[in-house]
């Protein structure tokens, strides 16, 4: 710049006019390239989740595979659902009871606590624990094998990597995660009978009769179903950001961060659209 | 899927040139990887593929078994077009080849034994658990790895999981090799137990190979014809007598070391 002077007669010479259509120019093709990226990710998205049905329809299946990627599922996140599904229970107890107890409601709160925790808390809280735990493994496991070239390995000896990995994967944590889903929803209900003892003494057996006189089948049903959709989104999430990590170790951390990332906000939209759906049927 | 066509020596010896490359030209981004490559594979040689560092060497075969696809040019394998097949022809394509890796690329949340099980029970579906046995000890005799069976992979020495790979790689009997710098990163002692083990391979499974390195040691060792690559050009081609004996200045770099 020059000379600063307060009121300045603006001069438009057509080579800065060309500068800034260059800019612009610059500036559209970056935002497309991105736009551009975005776009080919929901297709590879889709091709792969293609790529899986079919692989998941193909006559052998890796079922030893299947059953270890069972184990692994259950076998890592079962103390930290057992925690958290404890202190669920528990927290939800001791928040609601003061005002239950102001409205004379307090026979209500285990009916309550247990209806909550079996709708919305468990398989909220399970599958975004389980997005952290298990989405964040499939993503590093796959993720480092794809970088180390273990996957082109399989490919190029034509011993289908998505059926062993991905298929594999995908139908343990559709299939635990319901199952770990119903262990969280136990456990909270104990936490929540745990916290209420705390304040004068409540029979066990009294407790979960009045628990479950509260839950119907209406209430159970589509937080079970949808509990099917986490498993299989985590899944999904965790194998296809493994899967498609680029090159070098740097990515193997992106990898597993992203599908940690996606697989939570997956797993709060179904919720959204479980609720929406629910809500109208019933 | 199963029920391929079998494949006996005979079939093999139908095609003269078992890979045959015309004009292949392959691009990331900006970069042109690939120019207008061509070369052949004929039956029952090894070739080897020189080249700097980055000269797209590794692109080069990964685009012979579409593990990455190629822009322009034809690729054919055994007589076929490898960028036309679908799926299940790549598959039963790809069973024919032997691919190793620069890494090595074991599993490694398997152990040896289960590396070698793994390619051999998917493919070589037929063979009962005692053959497969017998199969894979054999194999492991042939690289030289005998009492490896329970060893994780990380518990190998680089040459070890170099000969561990390879071992995987050729227990579904390819007729074709595409070795991706085999001996890279190796001391030259047992740089040469590689050369030496390739030829082997070669007269034992009568593979036909394509080997690529910039170890003039492994070339010399294992050539019978050299193809150097600059810049994804063909730079020059000849055997291992008419690299030495030129004059040009870059070749000369190369054996000079
Ligand atoms: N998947 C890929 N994406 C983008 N660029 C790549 C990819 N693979 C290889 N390249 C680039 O192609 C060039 C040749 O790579 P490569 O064939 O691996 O070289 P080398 O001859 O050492 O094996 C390098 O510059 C590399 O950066
Ligand atoms: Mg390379």
């Amino acid at each position: 710049m020059e000379k600063k002077t307060p009121f300045k007669k603006v001069t438009i010479s057509p080579l800065v006019v060309k500068e800034q259509v260059i800019r612009l120019g610059e500036k559209t093709y970056k935002k497309t390239q991105e736009a551009n990226v975005f776009f080919v990710g929901i297709g590879d998205f889709i091709l792969f989740f293609w790529q899986t049905i079919k692989e998941t329809f193909s006559l052998s299946f890796e079922f030893n595979e299947f059953l270890r990627q069972c184990f692994q599922i259950g076998n890592k996140t079962l103390p930290l659902i057992s925690v958290t599904g404890l202190i669920m229970g528990g927290v939800l107890t001791i928040q609601s009871r003061p005002v239950l107890a102001d409205f004379g409601a307090l026979s209500l709160l285990p009916g309550m606590v247990a209806s909550s925790i079996i709708r919305e808390m468990g398989p909220v809280i399970t599958a975004l624990i389980c997005a952290g735990k298990i989405g964040s493994g499939m993503g590093a496991e796959l993720g480092s094998m794809k970088v180390s070239e273990q996957i082109d390995a399989m490919e190029v000896s034509s011993t289908h990597p998505i059926r062993f990995l991905v298929v594999t994967r995908v139908l343990a944590a559709t299939l635990m995660i319901p199952i770990l889903v119903l262990y969280a929803d136990a456990l909270g209900i104990m936490g929540s009978w745990a916290a209420a003892n705390i304040k004068g003494s409540v029979s066990f057996v009294l407790f979960f009769n009045q628990a479950f006189r509260a839950i119907d089948f209406i209430d159970f049903f589509p937080a079970l179903i949808k509990t099917f959709f986490f498993g299989a989104a985590i899944g999904l999430m965790g194998c296809y950001k493994g899967y498609s990590a680029g090159q070098g170790t740097k990515s193997v951390g992106i990898a597993a961060n992203s599908a940690v990332v996606l697989s939570s906000l997956l797993v709060i939209i179904i919720d959204l659209i479980a609720v929406q759906i629910t809500d109208m049927l019933l | 899927m199963t029920n391929n066509k079998p494949v006996t020596p005979e079939s093999q010896n139908t095609f003269n040139s078992v890979i045959e490359i015309n004009n292949l030209s392959k691009g990331f981004a900006e970069q042109q990887v690939l120019k207008n490559l061509s070369l052949e594979l004929h039956n029952g040689e090894n070739l080897v593929i020189l080249g700097k560092s980055g000269s797209g060497k590794s692109v080069l075969i990964k685009c012979i078994v579409r593990l990455l696809n190629s822009d322009y040019g034809t690729i054919k394998v055994l007589g076929e077009n490898v960028n036309e097949l679908k799926s299940k022809g790549l598959a039963a394509l790809r069973k024919k080849i032997g691919f190793l890796f620069q890494s090595g690329a074991l599993y490694d949340s398997m152990t040896i034994k289960q590396n070698l099980e793994f390619p051999l029970i998917r493919i070589k579906k037929k063979l009962t658990k005692m053959e497969r046995n017998k199969k894979i000890e054999e194999v492991l005799e042939n690289v030289g790895l005998a009492n490896t069976l329970d060893k994780m992979p990380s518990e190998l020495s680089g040459g070890m999981q170099k000969r561990a790979s390879l071992a995987r790689t050729i227990i579904v009997d390819p007729l074709i090799m595409l070795y991706d710098e085999p001996t890279t990163g190796l001391d030259p002692v047992t740089s040469d137990g590689i050369s030496a083990l390739i030829n082997d391979i070669q007269k034992k499974y009568k593979t036909s190979s394509i080997i690529i390195t910039h170890d003039i040691e492994c070339a010399r060792a294992t050539a019978d014809r050299i193809i150097m690559l600059k810049d994804g050009e063909v730079y020059l081609e000849g055997t291992i007598d008419d690299f030495e004996n030129s004059t040009d200045e870059l070749i000369q770099s190369f054996f000079k070391e």
